[in-house]
C-alpha cells in the first residue's frame, strides 16, 4: 500500500489574495430568454426534477439528480436530437463537500445548440453507464474512473485506460500528490526489478533504472563515473560479474547463441 | 546490480490460444504504423480480427492535472504538446476558451493572423496526414512530395514564431507577434503552387489500383456509428454529415470568408481520403481571401483589458501602472471570473473542445480537454472486428489520430 494519507487539498494555491477582493461571475442568463433550450428544458421538466438551470456562454446548463442521469440523457437523445454525447467527466468536490460534479457536454447537430447535463453524487455513489445510449461514454466514463475515481454501473469494460492497470490512487483528485509519491516514484523499479531491488538501486540510479550499475561503457555509473572502459574501483568490493541468459536453455530458435567467451570487446574506439 | 532473470527476453508479441483457434496479435505499441503510442490487442481468426482492444496512456503526461496548477498564461506551451503536428490550433482553442470565459474581444487584425496560422496548421497537419498514410500502406513518392510541401508552411511559421512544431503562437487576448514582412510575399508564392501539388498527389493516388484496393470500402462507419462514437472533423464528414464547426458555430472571422464543407456518404478509407485532399483545397481558398482582409486593419495585435492582459511592451517600459499591472499577471496571473466554459474549435482532426470551471482563482479549478482523437482511436474497438490485419494499418491511417491527444 502506498504510504501516503494526506487528505487535504494539496494543489497549487494564490499565495496571496487581496482580503477585500471578490471574484466577478461569468454572466448566467435565464433560460427563457432562449426558445430552444426553453422546450427543450420544458420536455426535461416533464419528466424529472431539475433542480437548476440557466444558459452560460451559449449553453445551457441543467443541474439533475444523479439517479436520472441515464434518463434524462436517453430523453435528450431521442425527444429532443441531441444526437451526441461530445465530453463526460467530472469535478472533484470531495474537499469540499465529498462529491464528484459529473457532466455530460451534448451536441445536438440539427439545432445547432449545446447542452451541459451536471450532477452531483457522492464519492461511494456510483452512476448509471450511459453507454447503451452513446458509445463514447465507454471511453469517457473509464477516463472518469481512472482520472478522477468515479463508479459507474453496468458499464461493459471498467478498466483503467491511461494509467497501469495496478495503479493506486486517482491522479485528479485535489488530494492527489503533485510530486511523485513513494509508489509512483518507484513503480518501474518494483515492476522490472522487485521490491528488494530498490536498496540496491537507490533512489539517485532510480529512473534509469534499466541500466547495469557496473556497466562502465553505458553511463550507468551515476555519481561513480570512471573513464570510458576503465575498470571500476575496487572499493567497493570486487565487481561481480553480469551474465545475459536467455530464458530458454538451449537457446531460442533461429537466433544463435552469443557465447560470451568468445566475443571481443573493442576498445579502440576509432577502429 | 541486474538481476538477468527478471529481464528475460521472451515472444511476447504472439501467443496461441490452443481451445478455440484464436489469435491474439499484439499490435504495437512500437509498431512504426501505430502513429506513435498505440498498443492494439486483435483477437484473430486466421487473418480476420473478431475482437479488438485499443490500448492507449503509453504518453499520458496528465496535462489536465498541470493546468490546475499552473497560471492560464503558463499552460500555454503545454498545449502544444496535445496535437504536436498542429499546435497552434490547440493554442487557438485554449486561447479562445479564456477569453470566453472572461469575455474579452480580440483585435480584428490579431483575429486575421490567428486564421491563417489555423489554416496553415490545417494544411500541415493535412499534408503530414497524407504523407504518413501513404508512407503506411507503401506509397513512399507521395510521403516525399508532401513533406516537402509541408517544409515550405514550416519554414512560413518559423519566420513568423521561430518554432518549427511548438509554435506557442496564439496568446490570450490575441497575438504576440505581427507578420514578418516577408510573410505574405511567402504565402502567395507557396498558395500559387499548392493546387498543382495537391492534383500531383492525386494524380499519384486517386486512380492507383493499390491505393484503391486499400482504401474502398474497407473501414466504413456508419452515420449512426460515427454519431454514437463522438466522432468528429474529417471522420463524420466522412460519414454522411455535413458539420463543421467552423462553419456551424463560427468564431474569429469564419462567417466572412467563403468556403465549402465537403462531404461524403461512403464513410470509407477513400471517402476520408478525400476529404482530407478537398479540405487542403478550401484552407488554401481561406487564405486566399485572408490576405486582402490583413491589409484593411489596423495594427494592434492584443486586446486591452488591464485586468487580465498586460499592457504593450512600450507602455510596461514607459508607465509606471502597466508595469505594475505586468508584474501582478505574470508573478500571481490572471484571475477570470467564477464560471465554467465549454468552447468547442474545429481542429485538422475534428472537434477540440477546452472545458474550464474557474473559482475565480489564478489557476483553474478544473480543464477538461476534448481530443477528437480519443474517440476516433476509441471507434477502433467497434470498426477493426471484420477487418483483416492489412486493413488495420490502413484504417489507423484515415483516423489521422495524434497520441499527444489521445493521452493528453
Amino acid at each position: 500500500m502506498r504510504a501516503y494519507t494526506d487528505k487535504k487539498d494539496v494543489q497549487k494555491k494564490a499565495y496571496y489574495t487581496d482580503r477585500y477582493w471578490v471574484a466577478p461571475q461569468v454572466p448566467k442568463s435565464t433560460v427563457e430568454s432562449d426558445e430552444v433550450f426553453a422546450a427543450d428544458l420544458e420536455a426535461i421538466k416533464a419528466k424529472f426534477d431539475v433542480i437548476e438551470a440557466y444558459i452560460q456562454v451559449k449553453q445551457m446548463v441543467v443541474m439533475i439528480k444523479p439517479e436520472d442521469n441515464y434518463g434524462v440523457l436517453e430523453l435528450l437523445k431521442d425527444e429532443c436530437d441531441y444526437t451526441q454525447l461530445s465530453e463526460m467527466s467530472a469535478i472533484d468536490w470531495i474537499a469540499d463537500k465529498g462529491q464528484l460534479e459529473v457532466f455530460y457536454q451534448l451536441l445536438s447537430m440539427n439545432k445547432r445548440k449545446r447542452i451541459r447535463v451536471k450532477c452531483f453524487i457522492d464519492q461511494e455513489q456510483a452512476v448509471e453507464s450511459v453507454n447503451p445510449l452513446f458509445r463514447s461514454a465507454d471511453w469517457a466514463e473509464r477516463e472518469a474512473y481512472d482520472m478522477l475515481g468515479l463508479k459507474v454501473n453496468n458499464h461493459p469494460f471498467m478498466k483503467r485506460i491511461l494509467m497501469p492497470d495496478d495503479w493506486e490512487g486517482h491522479p485528479l483528485h485535489k488530494t492527489y500528490p503533485l510530486q511523485g509519491d513513494e509508489f509512483a516514484q518507484w513503480y518501474e523499479v518494483d515492476k522490472i526489478f522487485g521490491k528488494e531491488a530498490r536498496d540496491i538501486i537507490g533512489p539517485e540510479n532510480r529512473d534509469p533504472a534499466m541500466v547495469d550499475r557496473y556497466d562502465t561503457e553505458r553511463f550507468g555509473r551515476l555519481g561513480h563515473e570512471v573513464p570510458r572502459g576503465a575498470e571500476p574501483k575496487e572499493s567497493k568490493g570486487p565487481e561481480p560479474t553480469t551474465p545475459l541468459a536467455y530464458q530458454e536453455d538451449d537457446g531460442v530458435f533461429m537466433i544463435e547463441k552469443f557465447e560470451e567467451e568468445k566475443s571481443v570487446v573493442i576498445r579502440d574506439r576509432d577502429r | 546490480m541486474q538481476q538477468t532473470n527478471r529481464l528475460r527476453p521472451f515472444f511476447e508479441n504472439i501467443t496461441f490460444d490452443r481451445d478455440d483457434n484464436e489469435l491474439v496479435l499484439n499490435f504495437g505499441p512500437q509498431h512504426p504504423s501505430a502513429h506513435g503510442q498505440l498498443r492494439l490487442m486483435l483477437h484473430l481468426q486466421q487473418e480476420q480480427i473478431v475482437k479488438a482492444h485499443p490500448d492507449v496512456g503509453y504518453l499520458h503526461r496528465g496535462m489536465e492535472k498541470m493546468a490546475e496548477n499552473m497560471i492560464y498564461n503558463e499552460f500555454m506551451p503545454t498545449t502544444d504538446r496535445m496535437d504536436y503536428i498542429a499546435s497552434s490550433s490547440n493554442n487557438y482553442g485554449f486561447a479562445l476558451a479564456v477569453e470566453e470565459l472572461i469575455g474579452l474581444e480580440v483585435p480584428r487584425r490579431a483575429k486575421v493572423i490567428r486564421m491563417m496560422l489555423l489554416e496553415t496548421n490545417r494544411l500541415m497537419s493535412h499534408l503530414f496526414w497524407l504523407a504518413t498514410t501513404a508512407l503506411d500502406i507503401g506509397a513512399m513518392t507521395v510521403f516525399l512530395y508532401a513533406f516537402r510541401e509541408r517544409e515550405y508552411l514550416m519554414d512560413l511559421i518559423e519566420d513568423y514564431c521561430g518554432a518549427r512544431l511548438t509554435h506557442s503562437a496564439v496568446r490570450i487576448g490575441g497575438v504576440p507577434l505581427d507578420l514578418p514582412d516577408n510573410f505574405m510575399g511567402d504565402l502567395r508564392k507557396f498558395l500559387e503552387k499548392l493546387p498543382e501539388n495537391i492534383k500531383d498527389y492525386e494524380d499519384l493516388l486517386d486512380t492507383n489500383r493499390i491505393w484503391k484496393m486499400r482504401m474502398e470500402k474497407v473501414g466504413v462507419i456508419s452515420t449512426e456509428m460515427a454519431l454514437s462514437w463522438g466522432c468528429t472533423g474529417p471522420m463524420l464528414r466522412a460519414s454522411g454529415v455535413k458539420w463543421d464547426i467552423r462553419k456551424e458555430e463560427p468564431y474569429e472571422l469564419y462567417d466572412e470568408v467563403d468556403f465549402d464543407v465537403p462531404y461524403s456518404d461512403k464513410g470509407d478509407n477513400y471517402a476520408r481520403y478525400k476529404i482530407y485532399m478537398m479540405e487542403m483545397r478550401e484552407s488554401a481558398k481561406i487564405l486566399h481571401q485572408l490576405i486582402p482582409m490583413y491589409f484593411d486593419t489596423t495594427p494592434e495585435l492584443m486586446a486591452h483589458a488591464p485586468k487580465y492582459i498586460s499592457a504593450p511592451k512600450i507602455d510596461i517600459m514607459t508607465q509606471n501602472y502597466s508595469l505594475m499591472q505586468h508584474f501582478v499577471l505574470v508573478t500571481q496571473g490572471m484571475r477570470p471570473p467564477v464560471g465554467e466554459v465549454y468552447i468547442p474549435t474545429e481542429s485538422p482532426k475534428g472537434e477540440l473542445g477546452f472545458y474550464i470551471n474557474s473559482q475565480g482563482g489564478p489557476y483553474p479549478y478544473r480543464l477538461k480537454l476534448r481530443a477528437p482523437s480519443f474517440w476516433h482511436t476509441g471507434i477502433l474497438t467497434d470498426l477493426l472486428p471484420g477487418h483483416y490485419i492489412p486493413d488495420v494499418v490502413s484504417i489507423i491511417g484515415t483516423t489521422n489520430i495524434v497520441f499527444g491527444e489521445v493521452d493528453r
